[in-house]
Formats: structure tokens, C-alpha cells, sequence
């Protein structure tokens, strides 16, 4: 029995975060693997947080991801990369995009956006709790891509690089489940991201 | 034999298509909305969207009555909405199969409260099946429909977020095509007046103790034994959570989770060393079980409040947790990501004047209810579809001194689904509180849906649109208006105006959702009048926010309402690209 392999995706609404988990179950379930997914998106389309959970493996029973389990987390802003932090395991690998979405709270001044983000996650990969930390400029990246919304596809490319799956597999489910016209961004999107690092 | 990765929603429907299901009805409601959206794709199916979940559910009546399969789905609140037919349904019984969706939602993703729905099944004497995962939830509403017309009675399924919106493979069939059974008149079955109903009664007791009696050869009930030092009774998700949290265990799963098998029950309890239940929400297992006289622990360990994840179960029940968080620096807050009204949202000028105006403002259930939250913080009471114009007609009734300050505000969809009989008795018992109807011409809160303003079916089919306006005046209310709410004085002049009427009065706020606008807009942007007082950050418009000494507008998230401008005292923000003087 082939361990389970946990995989948390938050961003906020409108990201593409429940597209990319669509993706990446795409080429999980083209390589035999059992899987589950589960997506929160409520109110996403208000602005809040959205939150899904890839799990995949030879047999998967929960589809929840609990603090301290996730292998990776791939969050598509800086504040939801360290909402969803607690959640990796130890040794776990953080993906996520340097953009700044402001929640309502900081907008309207009644709490201050964390700062030194970034650093204080680089802190705990050279403390050995975290495993490894790949930050991009995703939205940026995208965007000279052609296609800007394409910034968590090119989140993927960074995480696919880890994962156990070549990247030719992520390509043709692109193909799958992106409308022709975005399709060429959103392939250089995610070669963008699988070839950062 | 391929599988395909399918929402738990979504493996519902396609079920109740293989199932060869003619009818269904729903009202919108997460997490069970999207089963009718699917439904809506497959030719053969009559799949509509009601108005109310009690309409949904007589048509599913009417629908079964005449010889054909029905669904209907809702979310857990709907059942309250439907109970009055449910409770009756149950002694008609059925013709075709009918299968009563209900999708509950522990921890309140998107709820007003987590009441649990299998009390329903209790309360009803009806079945209720509960699926773990996709699969199930296919195969669950065929044998739903199976025993439905098997044991002549509804039948009950109940999903939850975690079902219906978690995807897992599934292997698809085909269609079966059910034959129409032959409608035939029995009015001593279907007309309950008290003779014939006492002897429906007595049918439902009987139809109880035989289903309780296939509950224990059920294929969908069964006992997985492993280690027999830890049993554990479960159903439903909490199935998938023990399995995964304790994989030694032995399980009895229950597939049917009313009424439960006795005997099926004391076999699990007699062969294993320590029972225990483990189910979100109410006792509703464990207290059945101990009524048999079984010990068995449950709420001693979990909550009764939440969902039950296998950490906490693998804690509780193995004495060590499956994962413990990765240690963060605790210096540094996290701030929440709470839902706010869309940029260009026409719910937000209103709220902002009846704060304005410091109005009572008895509120209603829709995106509308975000404007509770600050900066708006406009809402004084929020309890369930439909109750803001019937609560405000109270509100008036029980302190005289807040006669005049009422405004009752509600959205397009609650108007139809359960705002008209309050509306009704503000007339009938001659209240004066003002009603805005928050006309974004669509459902936006769960998803965009069809109502019956807006001029199309579920299917998209094109039919006739009910105005607002006409039906209004139609339940007797002489002052009724249509303001546009991108316009700041007439909303405030139409406000204030109304509110202090001696009579009964209506607002139609009539906007397209700012997500369905597609129309082009000049984007606003901030000049070098600011003087950073902040009265534009009071609408609560994510575009907006302060940067250094002054004001920003984000140009990506700005959808040219132009409230902002409106509500400037220095006429400091204007069209983008236009000069100052210009802008007015
Ligand atoms: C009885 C019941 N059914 C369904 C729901 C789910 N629900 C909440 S608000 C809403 C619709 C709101 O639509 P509308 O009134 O048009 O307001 P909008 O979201 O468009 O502003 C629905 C379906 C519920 N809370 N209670």
C-alpha cells in the first residue's frame, strides 16, 4: 500500500485555485492512483479564502488534510501561504505566490498585513522544519505569459517539478480542461513555473 | 471500465439519471445546489427550479403520485421550509420512487445553523441512507428510489459538505428506463383527512418495523471486522474518518442510518471489545443504541458541534493524534479573509444609507447579509429566508417607539421563495414598516441561479418574468418605488421618505449582480483632492484601500459604480483619465 500523498491549495476567490486542483487531479488519476478531492468555496466568490484538498495513493479514505499533514501546501498569495502554513508536516515543502491581496480587515484598517512573510518561512527551512520553500512572482510570470490569470498554473509548474509526474503529463491534461484559446499561455504558464527553480 | 472523478453533487444526479428519474425540483441551497444544476444537462429529466423547497417537494408529490421516479434536494434548512408536505408524504407513500436530497453542512461553511437532518428521518418515519463517498452516493440514490417504491414510502439521503462537494472516483452505468407505473385514483391513500389518516398512521408504524427489518439483511449495512479490541459504529463521512484515523478497527457501517438494525447492532457490540459511535452533529446513533441497552461511548469523546476529523478521532479513541502542526513563529497574527460584497455590488450604497440614516434594519438571507458586517454593519437581525419582513411587522408591533425607523430588507429570490406571505401580513395587519427589495435580478449567493424574475428555467428555457412592482401593489401596498441604487440621493431621498410612511411601502433596488454586468464602465480613480478622511473606505469596497496619506483604487478590481465618488465630500474621485472639473 503506497502512502497517501496530501497535497493543500488555498488562495483567494477568483485565483484559479479550484482549477488547479482539477489539473493536478487530472494527471493523478491518469497515472492509476486512487484519489480524493475536497473544495470550500462558500462565499469565495465574495472575496474570502478558498481552500481545497488533493489527496492521492493506492486507497484514500478522508478527504480532509489536518494541520501538520499536508506534504505540500500551494497557495496563491503570500498571507494565505502562511494562513495554511500550521498545516504541512515537518520536512513538508511550501509553493506559493509573492502577490498581496489585502483582506477587507486590512483595508479598512482595523488589522495590518504580516510583514517579512517570506523570511520568517525561509527561517524555518533552515531551522530543518520545513523542507523546502519555492516563492514566485506567479502573477508576474503569467502575465508575460499572455494570460494573467494563469498565475496558480504557473504555481503547479513549480510544485509539478516536485511531484512524481512528468511534466508532459500536466501539459496534456491542460489540454483537457482549458478552453483552446487560453491554452498556449497556460501551457507557457506552467513551464514557466516547472522550470524556475 | 473507466472511472470518472465526480463531485459528490454530481454523482447524485448522474444516479438519479441512471435511476431513470423523470422529475426533479429543487430551491438552491449549498452544499446541495449544483445536483440540480447537473440534472438540468440530461434531456430526460424534467428538472426545474422552484420557488421554495416546499414546492419542490409537492411537486415531487404530485410528480411520484403520477407513476414517475422523482428527486428533490435541498439543503439542510430546506427541510424546514418542506416539512409540512414531508410529514404527510410519509403516510400517502408514494407511486414512482421519490428520493428526498438533503445536504446537511457540520461546521457551517455556508449555513445559519447546523441542525441535523436525520432527525427529520425520525421525525418523518421515513428511511434515510447515508453515503461515505461519490460512488456511494450514485449507487445510494438508486437503492434509494428501489425502497421508495419498494416499501411505498419516501426515502431520505443525506449528503453533507464533505459529500457533496469532495470528488472521488466513480465507475458510471447506463440509464435504466423505468416504465411510468399506472396512475390510479385512491383517494383513501392520498386524501388525508382524519378517517383515512388514521389509518395511514397505523401503515406508517407497520411499514417501520418491516423496514427495520430489511435494515438488517441490507447489503448497505455491514460489519467490517478487523480488530476486535476497538469497535465503531459510524456512517456517512464519519465512515471515511474512522477508516482513515483507526484502519485496525472494526466498523460496523451503516449505509441506512433510520431506522437502524437491532440485532445487526448487538452482533458488532457482542464481538468486540469496546463500542463506540462516532457521528458529527447530534447523538442520533448513540442514543438509539444505548435505548437497546448497549453500552457504547460517543459524546463523552466528541463534540456536538462541528465536523469530527480523524485526528481528533485517532486522539480520542487510539490516544495518539495522526499529525501535530508544524510549529510557527506565534508573533504574528493571521488576519481572516471574511466574504465581502463584491466591488461594484448594488447591495452596498443601500446598506451604506441605512446606516446612514441609522435605521433598524430587519435583515433577510442572501449575499445581502454581508452588509452586517463592518465597515457597513447595517443589519440588526438576520434568522432565515423570509423572516425580514415578517420580523420587521414585530419589531413594530412590539415597541411603538420604533415605528417609522423600520426597514425590512430582502433579495430578489427570498422575496419569491418566502418575503410575499410576509409582505401579505404587513398589509392585512396594518403595519408601516418600509421593504427593500434588493433586486439584483438573479440568485446570486449560491451561484447565479434562475428565480422567477428572472425570465428563464433552470434549463435556460425562455419563460414568463414575474415584476416585483405589480405584485407589491397586488398584495396592497399603495407606495411602492423603483430606485436605482448607483444613484446615492435618490436612494437616500426614496429612504427616508418611505421609511416615515404611515403605510406600508416598498423600495424595488433595481440593479443587475455587478458579476452579471458585463456592461463597460469607466474605471474611478482618486485625485489630488483627498484629504484621507476615509468616508469612501465606509462603503467597504475591496477595491479601496488606504495607502500612505491618501487613497487608493485598485484599477484590476474597480467596476465603475462610481458610489465612491457619490459619497466623496471633496470631490476627490473621479472617472479615470478625466479631469477634475469634468467629473460631475
Ligand atoms: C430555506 C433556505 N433555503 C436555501 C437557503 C440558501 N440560500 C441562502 S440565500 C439564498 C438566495 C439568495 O438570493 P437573493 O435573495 O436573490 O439574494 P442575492 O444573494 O442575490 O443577493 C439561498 C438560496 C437558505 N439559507 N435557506
Amino acid at each position: 500500500m503506497t502512502k497517501t500523498t496530501s497535497i493543500l491549495m488555498g488562495g483567494v476567490g477568483g485565483q484559479g485555485i479550484v482549477l488547479a486542483s482539477r489539473l493536478l487531479a487530472h494527471v493523478i488519476q491518469a497515472h492509476g492512483y486512487d484519489l480524493k478531492i475536497s473544495e470550500i468555496h462558500g462565499m469565495a466568490q465574495r472575496g474570502g479564502s478558498v481552500l481545497t484538498y488533493v489527496r492521492f495513493g493506492s486507497e484514500v479514505h478522508s478527504p480532509l488534510i489536518e494541520a501538520g499533514q499536508a506534504d505540500y501546501v500551494l497557495a496563491g498569495e503570500k498571507l494565505e501561504a502562511w494562513r495554511w502554513l500550521p498545516y504541512l508536516r515537518r520536512g513538508g515543502t511550501m509553493v506559493c505566490s509573492t502577490q498581496e491581496i489585502k483582506p477587507l480587515p486590512v483595508i479598512t484598517g482595523a488589522e495590518r498585513y504580516p510583514e517579512k512573510i517570506l523570511a520568517k518561512m525561509q527561517a524555518l527551512v533552515d531551522d530543518g522544519l520545513l523542507g523546502g520553500l519555492y516563492a514566485i512572482p506567479a502573477l508576474e510570470m503569467a502575465a508575460s505569459c499572455g494570460e494573467p490569470k494563469a498565475a496558480t498554473v504557473a504555481l503547479v509548474g513549480v510544485l509539478a517539478a516536485r511531484l512524481e509526474f512528468p511534466g508532459e503529463s500536466y501539459l496534456q491534461a491542460l489540454a483537457d480542461i482549458v478552453p483552446a484559446r487560453f491554452l498556449e499561455a497556460n501551457k507557457k504558464a506552467f513551464l514557466a513555473g516547472y522550470n524556475y527553480f | 471500465m473507466t472511472k470518472k472523478l465526480l463531485s459528490g453533487n454530481e454523482a447524485i444526479a448522474r444516479g438519479a439519471y441512471e435511476a431513470g428519474v423523470r422529475v426533479a425540483a429543487a430551491y438552491p441551497g449549498t452544499p446541495s445546489t449544483e445536483i440540480l444544476e447537473y440534472l438540468a444537462h440530461y434531456r430526460e429529466v424534467a428538472a426545474q427550479g422552484s420557488s421554495n423547497e416546499k414546492v419542490a417537494v409537492e411537486v415531487g408529490i404530485g410528480a411520484a403520485f403520477a407513476g414517475a421516479r422523482a428527486l428533490v434536494a435541498m439543503k439542510h434548512v430546506g427541510v424546514n421550509v418542506a416539512a409540512d408536505p414531508l410529514m404527510t408524504l410519509s403516510y400517502t407513500g408514494v407511486n414512482g420512487g421519490l428520493v428526498l436530497v438533503v445536504a446537511d453542512d457540520p461546521g457551517m461553511h455556508s449555513s445559519q445553523n447546523e441542525q441535523d437532518s436525520r432527525n427529520y428521518a425520525r421525525f418523518a418515519k421515513v428511511p434515510m441512507l447515508e453515503p461515505s463517498d461519490s460512488q456511494e452516493a450514485k449507487d445510494f440514490v438508486m437503492a434509494a428510489l428501489e425502497m421508495s417504491e419498494e416499501f411505498d414510502t419516501p426515502v431520505m439521503l443525506r449528503s453533507s459538505t464533505r459529500i457533496s462537494h469532495s470528488q472521488s472516483l466513480v465507475t458510471l452505468g447506463k440509464r435504466k428506463e423505468v416504465p411510468l407505473r399506472p396512475y390510479v385514483k385512491d383517494a383513501n391513500k392520498r386524501v388525508m383527512m382524519p378517517a383515512a389518516a388514521r389509518l395511514r398512521h397505523a401503515a406508517v408504524e407497520e411499514r417501520l418495523l418491516r423496514l427495520r427489518e430489511a435494515a438488517e439483511k441490507s447489503p448497505l449495512n455491514r460489519i467490517e471486522w478487523r480488530d476486535r479490541k476497538i469497535g465503531v459504529i459510524c456512517a456517512g463521512i464519519s465512515y471515511r474518518q474512522v477508516r482513515e484515523a483507526l484502519p485496525e478497527a472494526s466498523v460496523l457501517k451503516l449505509g441506512i442510518c433510520y431506522p437502524l438494525p437491532p440485532a445487526l447492532i448487538a452482533e458488532f457490540a457482542a464481538g468486540v471489545d469496546k463500542l463506540y459511535v462516532v457521528e458529527e452533529l447530534d447523538p442520533f446513533l448513540e442514543d438509539q443504541v444505548k435505548a437497546m441497552g448497549i453500552t457504547v461511548t460517543g459524546k463523552a469523546l466528541f463534540p456536538l458541534t462541528g465536523e469530527i476529523h480523524p485526528n481528533r478521532i485517532a486522539a480520542a479513541i487510539a490516544g495518539k493524534p495522526l499529525a501535530t502542526p508544524l510549529p510557527v513563529p506565534e508573533d504574528m497574527p493571521v488576519p481572516a479573509r471574511p466574504p465581502v460584497l463584491c466591488p461594484g455590488c448594488p447591495h452596498r450604497s443601500v446598506f451604506y444609507v441605512l446606516r446612514q440614516q441609522k435605521l433598524l434594519v430587519s435583515g433577510d438571507i442572501g449575499c445581502y447579509t454581508l452588509g452586517a458586517l463592518p465597515p457597513l454593519g447595517a443589519i440588526d437581525s438576520c434568522i432565515c429566508m423570509g423572516a425580514s419582513i415578517s420580523a420587521g411587522l414585530g419589531y413594530e408591533k412590539g415597541n411603538p417607539e420604533l415605528k417609522g425607523k423600520i426597514v425590512s430588507v430582502i433579495g430578489d429570490s427570498t422575496f419569491f421563495h418566502s418575503g410575499m406571505t410576509g409582505l401579505m401580513d404587513v398589509v392585512y395587519n396594518r403595519g408601516s414598516t418600509l421593504t427593500i427589495i434588493l433586486d439584483n435580478r438573479t440568485t446570486a449567493m449560491t451561484g447565479h441561479q434562475h428565480n422567477p424574475g428572472t425570465g428563464y428555467t433552470l434549463k435556460g428555457d425562455p419563460t414568463t418574468t414575474l415584476e416585483l412592482a405589480p405584485i407589491c401593489r397586488a398584495l396592497g401596498v399603495r407606495r411602492v418605488r423603483e430606485v436605482d441604487p448607483y444613484d446615492i440621493k435618490a436612494l437616500q431621498a426614496a429612504i427616508k421618505e418611505e421609511a416615515a410612511a404611515d403605510e406600508p411601502s416598498v423600495i424595488i433596488s433595481r440593479r443587475a449582480c455587478a458579476l452579471l454586468d458585463k456592461s463597460a464602465k469607466p474605471l474611478y480613480e482618486i485625485n489630488d483632492n483627498c484629504r484621507n478622511c476615509g468616508a469612501c473606505l465606509r462603503l467597504g469596497c475591496p477595491a479601496m484601500a488606504r495607502e500612505g496619506d491618501s487613497v487608493t483604487i485598485d484599477p484590476a478590481l474597480c467596476a465603475g459604480c462610481g458610489v465612491c465618488a457619490q459619497v466623496c465630500n471633496f470631490n476627490a474621485i473621479g472617472k479615470a483619465g478625466v479631469a477634475n472639473d469634468e467629473n460631475n
